[in-house]
């Protein structure tokens, strides 16, 4: 081998070991989070932790039924607001919005995005806990939708915008109205990105906690009233880990690890909706 | 060959000009297709013949900055009127692209029956009857017809174009536009869309672009040689080929350019 050669395979060498280290560093941050989790809140997940709702402070027992069911509740409804509206603003991005009203939504849905989700609670404070007077978990599920809505607008755009120009051609020369080709072949085609946009909205989303304080507020009680205020995991969490009993950081861990998973879980759901629509041959 | 039933059909423009913005790619072309004839459209790249496919059914001015003067003339009626709905006149005249473009979330069945539905045609047996002829036409059947519900994906680049074609084809066009429809496929694969042509000009009027001379040549029974945005000639192929009269012409299909 003359002297280059060796040179490019050295060089190949360090790279690749290098891309790997740096893999590794963020693979390990997540390992570590998950065998911590596991490691502290594993031992406390037991029936009466789903089933049962929290005791009064300083005794022992108890769980965290009121916070598993409220974030679904709150999440949930989140997602039937913003998912709808962001999916289809997301669809007009891409396929109408070349004029200044498609670069004026863009510009506002990336200011949005950049929001710190504080912020967006503190708004869904001054216009719906307030009029409303009282907390809610609607109010909660707004302001956790109007996080979603630039996020799923954005990663719906991009996926829509993947779609090869050919196939709308395609689609119009062969008589489709364009309303017809953006939602029968351009949306559909895209339909695998833009599920896995919702889905990994929805796990951005389930893990916040700063909108729900001024929103949701968080509730001891059972309660799947959304005119109410009402519990979450991550707001239990936050008041838990705080708190000064033992009891308690034990519930935070279990909880925070049942999180992570469901956080986990729409992650992997959303590669295998990927696999499943593209290995299918339908 | 049993005489054409809609022999009066034909396909004309009337000094076409297409432009994008302000600048002409494409400069008063007057010509005439006759009904069930195949007419080859060649010329080197850039001189519009693309973009005059796309002047016949109105997909031109889908493009960016993309509008025509002058008239194409259906049946002798403007396409260009005011009252002519685009969406409408695309489901006449019936268009195939250079790449094949099936859909990727519909089976090869639902494909070709595409245009059929967004037609509001629904009936199981009329779809059924419709896509079986469609695909026998385009000389896919044999190799499809076990294999209906699997995505259109699974079939090989000539296969796919021929379902284009089948595609095209389902909702009866009056007339049929070929885009290079053999520019990515291999010899075999050329063979069959060329031997396609013969037969579909039986039933269709066929307007085909193409790169390739030898194949203009095989094909049609007209050629247009277009060069700069002008329509340099046009006549029977064996003619403009043997005689052509614009220097032009010549110096093309003789190599010397393009």
């Amino acid at each position: 081998m003359s002297g280059r050669s060796v040179r490019r395979h050295v060089t190949s060498g360090l790279m690749t070991s290098l891309v790997a280290v740096l893999s590794f560093t963020a693979v390990f941050a997540l390992v570590l989070i998950l065998a911590d989790l596991i490691a502290k809140g594993a031992s406390s997940l037991d029936w009466d932790f789903f089933t049962k709702n929290p005791v009064p402070a300083g005794q022992s027992g108890g769980g965290v039924a009121n916070a598993i069911v409220g974030t679904g509740i709150i999440v949930g409804l989140a997602a039937l607001i913003g998912l709808p509206v962001g999916v289809g603003t997301g669809l007009y991005l891409a396929e109408y919005g070349s004029g200044r009203l498609g670069w004026t939504v863009r510009f506002v849905a990336d200011v949005l995005n950049g929001t710190p989700s504080i912020v967006i609670g503190i708004f869904a404070w001054t216009w719906l806990v307030r009029p409303m007077h009282g907390y809610s978990a609607l109010a909660g599920s707004v302001a956790l939708a109007a996080l979603m809505i630039p996020m799923i607008a954005r990663t719906t755009e991009e996926m829509v915008r993947l779609v090869p120009h050919s196939l709308r051609e395609a689609a119009l020369a062969l008589g489709y109205p364009r309303w017809r080709t953006s939602l029968r072949v351009v949306a559909r085609t895209a339909l695998a990105g833009i599920v896995t946009g919702c889905l990994v909205g929805i796990a951005r989303i389930a893990g916040e906690t700063a909108p729900l304080i001024f929103t949701a507020l968080g509730n001891l009680n059972f309660t799947t009233n959304i005119t109410q205020p009402m519990q979450t995991l991550p707001h239990e969490i936050y008041e838990y880990a705080q708190g000064p009993f033992e009891e308690w950081h034990r519930l935070a861990w279990a909880s925070a690890l049942v999180l992570m998973s469901l956080v986990l879980l729409l992650g992997v759901t959303a590669r295998w909706a990927i696999r499943q629509r593209h290995g299918a041959a339908r | 060959m049993a005489p054409p039933a809609d022999a009066r059909l034909r396909l004309e423009t009337v000094r076409l000009t297409a432009l994008f913005g302000r600048r002409a790619v494409l400069k008063d072309v007057t010509i005439i297709f006759p009904a069930h004839t195949v007419t080859a459209v060649i010329g080197p790249s850039g001189c519009g013949k693309s973009t005059f496919l796309r002047c016949l059914n109105r997909m031109h001015e889908l493009s960016e900055g993309g509008w025509v003067t002058g008239r194409v003339l259906l049946d002798g009626a403007d396409i260009y009127d005011s009252h002519v709905d685009p969406v409408q006149l695309r489901r006449r005249i019936g268009m195939v692209f250079q790449r094949p473009t099936p859909f990727p979330t519909m089976s090869i069945y639902d494909n070709v029956a595409a245009g059929l539905r967004v037609n509001g045609h629904r009936g199981r047996r009329e779809l059924d009857e419709v896509v079986e002829r469609a695909l026998r036409q385009a000389a896919l059947w044999d190799e499809v017809k076990d294999r209906l519900r699997a995505s259109a994906l699974a079939l090989s680049g000539g296969q796919q174009q021929r379902l284009c074609i089948a595609r095209a084809l389902a909702p009866q066009p009056e007339v049929l536009l070929l885009d290079e429809p053999t520019a990515s496929l291999d010899p075999a694969g050329t063979q069959r869309i060329e031997e396609l042509c013969h037969e579909l000009k039986r039933l269709y009027t066929i307007v085909i672009v193409t790169h390739n001379m030898q194949q203009a040549a095989r094909v049609s029974d007209y050629t247009a040689f277009f060069y700069l945005g002008d329509l340099i000639e046009v006549g029977r192929t064996e003619e403009l080929f043997t005689r052509p009269t614009k220097e032009q012409t010549e110096a093309y299909i003789t190599g010397r350019f393009g």
